[in-house]
């Protein structure tokens, strides 16, 4: 069955973790929560598809977790809190999973956040609904105060 | 009775835990974010709540997917920090206040929001950072901490309204405590941010001033907000702020804005602060109650709606006197 479209699949690079993610990727989170433990971060390190036959996953699912392609476990279900755990198992900063899933390098985001981060300008919409929001503002004339304060 | 007083929010970004735990606020990168809590630190040592209610979000800590509740109550009588995969956080153990917590579960459940009791649960960064940044690094956090979590991790979280709902209902349940608490409620999370996909590292200032200044002047614009509209302005995390709806909903209509912070980034996140206080009841600023049973005595109910109108743009008007 296709995956039931939301409001919220318009906004470009983002897989929001609803309740068909929720449920598609129950067994990407629970692997992930395992490596809470020592014992089982040795063991998934020592053999990882062994490890991973453990955990109710789809081919595609555990050939994302081998592969690390952490975009692909979020759009599988998996939720970042969760997959994050396995980029500390890999010895990983967080930085490296946001320069991973951005495509970007650890230097080159690092830069980016500390000149302000990523604008959402031009990264609102897929389909070109690309402007503010109507519900931050007021509907009377006060409201237009705050986009004043621009510059 | 006990009563709440004043409410805080501020962002509990991990990393900002992390800098305290390996003692890098000295750096200038964490120092810009530090020094603009040195003022609320000094506020907290002055105001000394005797509980704090904790509006936070477990981060796959104490909740991985197999339990989710949309609001979780700790009523439990400690909290130990939770293991989030570094060992646990050199921070003490969250004491809780069960009495009380055991006092609002059953108010605002008969008011019918229908929490989860919590009386076993770690604690993760989502309420230890905040308190760190209000109180420093104590040997002993210096009063209870009733944790209230919630769910912002799958989506749906509840609703901004919903949010700022609960917090009315917590403020009643408060206020029916026979004991004389004074009561500081932190809303944590935010500011705008994202740490997912490939568009992780969005920020939006401009959202973020406006909601800063909503909160404050105008709460109910925020409970408004949409879903949708949190997470393609503010980012897919962003949508934590709907927790700061809680803590406003607990307070006063109208509230004193004493300190206010904000800064980018703290690792991939906008900070963002405010302490709002309740204004004194008793004093000789009571001048509202009376006039609105003025009001209320002199006219029909039907005229109600301008009179609050007429209020509510005087209100408006009005220059919001910043201290710190």
């Amino acid at each position: 069955m296709p995956r039931a479209q939301h409001d919220y699949d318009d906004i470009p690079g983002t897989f929001v973790f609803d309740a068909e993610r929720s449920r598609q990727g129950y067994g990407i989170n629970m692997f992930c929560m395992s490596l809470m433990k020592e014992e089982n971060r040795k063991a998934f390190k020592a053999n990882e598809a062994e490890y991973l036959k453990k955990f109710p996953l789809t081919d595609e699912q555990r050939d994302a977790i081998l592969k690390r392609d952490y975009n692909r476990m979020l759009e599988l279900g998996g939720n970042i809190y969760f997959t994050a755990k396995l980029g500390a198992t890999d010895g990983h900063s967080f930085r490296h999973l946001a320069a991973v899933m951005t495509g970007s390098t650890q230097d080159a985001y690092a830069e980016m956040m500390l000149k302000g981060g990523r604008s959402v300008e031009g990264n609102r919409s897929k389909s070109g609904r690309d402007k503010p929001a109507k519900a931050g503002k007021s509907k009377s004339k006060t409201k237009s105060k705050p986009r004043s304060k621009r510059g | 009775m006990a009563k709440i007083i004043a409410g805080v929010s501020s962002s509990h970004v991990p990393a900002i835990g992390a800098a305290i735990d390996n003692k890098q606020t000295e750096e200038p990168y964490w120092k810009r974010v530090f020094s603009g809590f040195e003022k609320s630190k000094e506020w907290m040592a002055k105001t000394k709540p005797d509980v704090v209610i904790g509006i936070y979000n477990d981060h796959a800590s104490a909740f991985s997917v197999e339990i989710v509740p949309t609001f979780a109550l700790g009523c439990a009588a400690e909290f130990p920090p939770a293991d989030e995969g570094w060992g646990p956080r050199p921070v003490p153990v969250v004491k809780g206040h069960p009495e009380l917590a055991s006092h609002i579960a059953q108010s605002v459940i008969l008011d019918e929001f229908d929490l989860t009791i919590i009386n076993k649960m770690e604690v993760d960064h989502g309420l230890t950072v905040p308190l760190n940044l209000m109180l420093g690094s104590p040997t002993e956090w210096p009063c209870p901490v009733i944790p209230l979590a919630v769910n912002v991790v799958l989506y749906p979280p509840p609703t901004g309204h919903r949010c700022f709902m609960l917090g009315k209902a917590i403020r009643k349940a408060v206020e029916s405590y026979p004991e004389d608490l004074r009561v500081v409620v932190f809303g944590t999370g935010g500011m705008s941010h994202q740490i997912s996909g490939p568009r992780a590292g969005l920020i939006n200032s401009k959202f973020d001033k406006a909601f800063l200044d909503n909160l404050t002047k105008d709460p109910k614009k925020l409970t408004r907000i949409p879903h949708i509209e949190y997470m393609r302005e503010a980012g897919a995390e962003g949508i934590e702020m709907v927790m700061w709806l809680i803590m406003r909903g607990a307070l006063d209509d109208k509230v004193d804005e004493v300190y206010r912070f904000y800064t980018v980034p703290a690792s991939n996140t906008a900070v963002g602060h405010i302490i709002l206080e309740n204004r004194p009841r008793a004093a000789g600023k009571s001048r509202r109650p009376a006039a609105r049973k003025a009001k209320r005595a002199g006219r029909p109910k039907t005229r109600r709606a301008a009179p609050a109108k007429a209020k509510r743009a005087a209100s408006r008007a009005k220059t919001v006197v910043r201290r710190g």
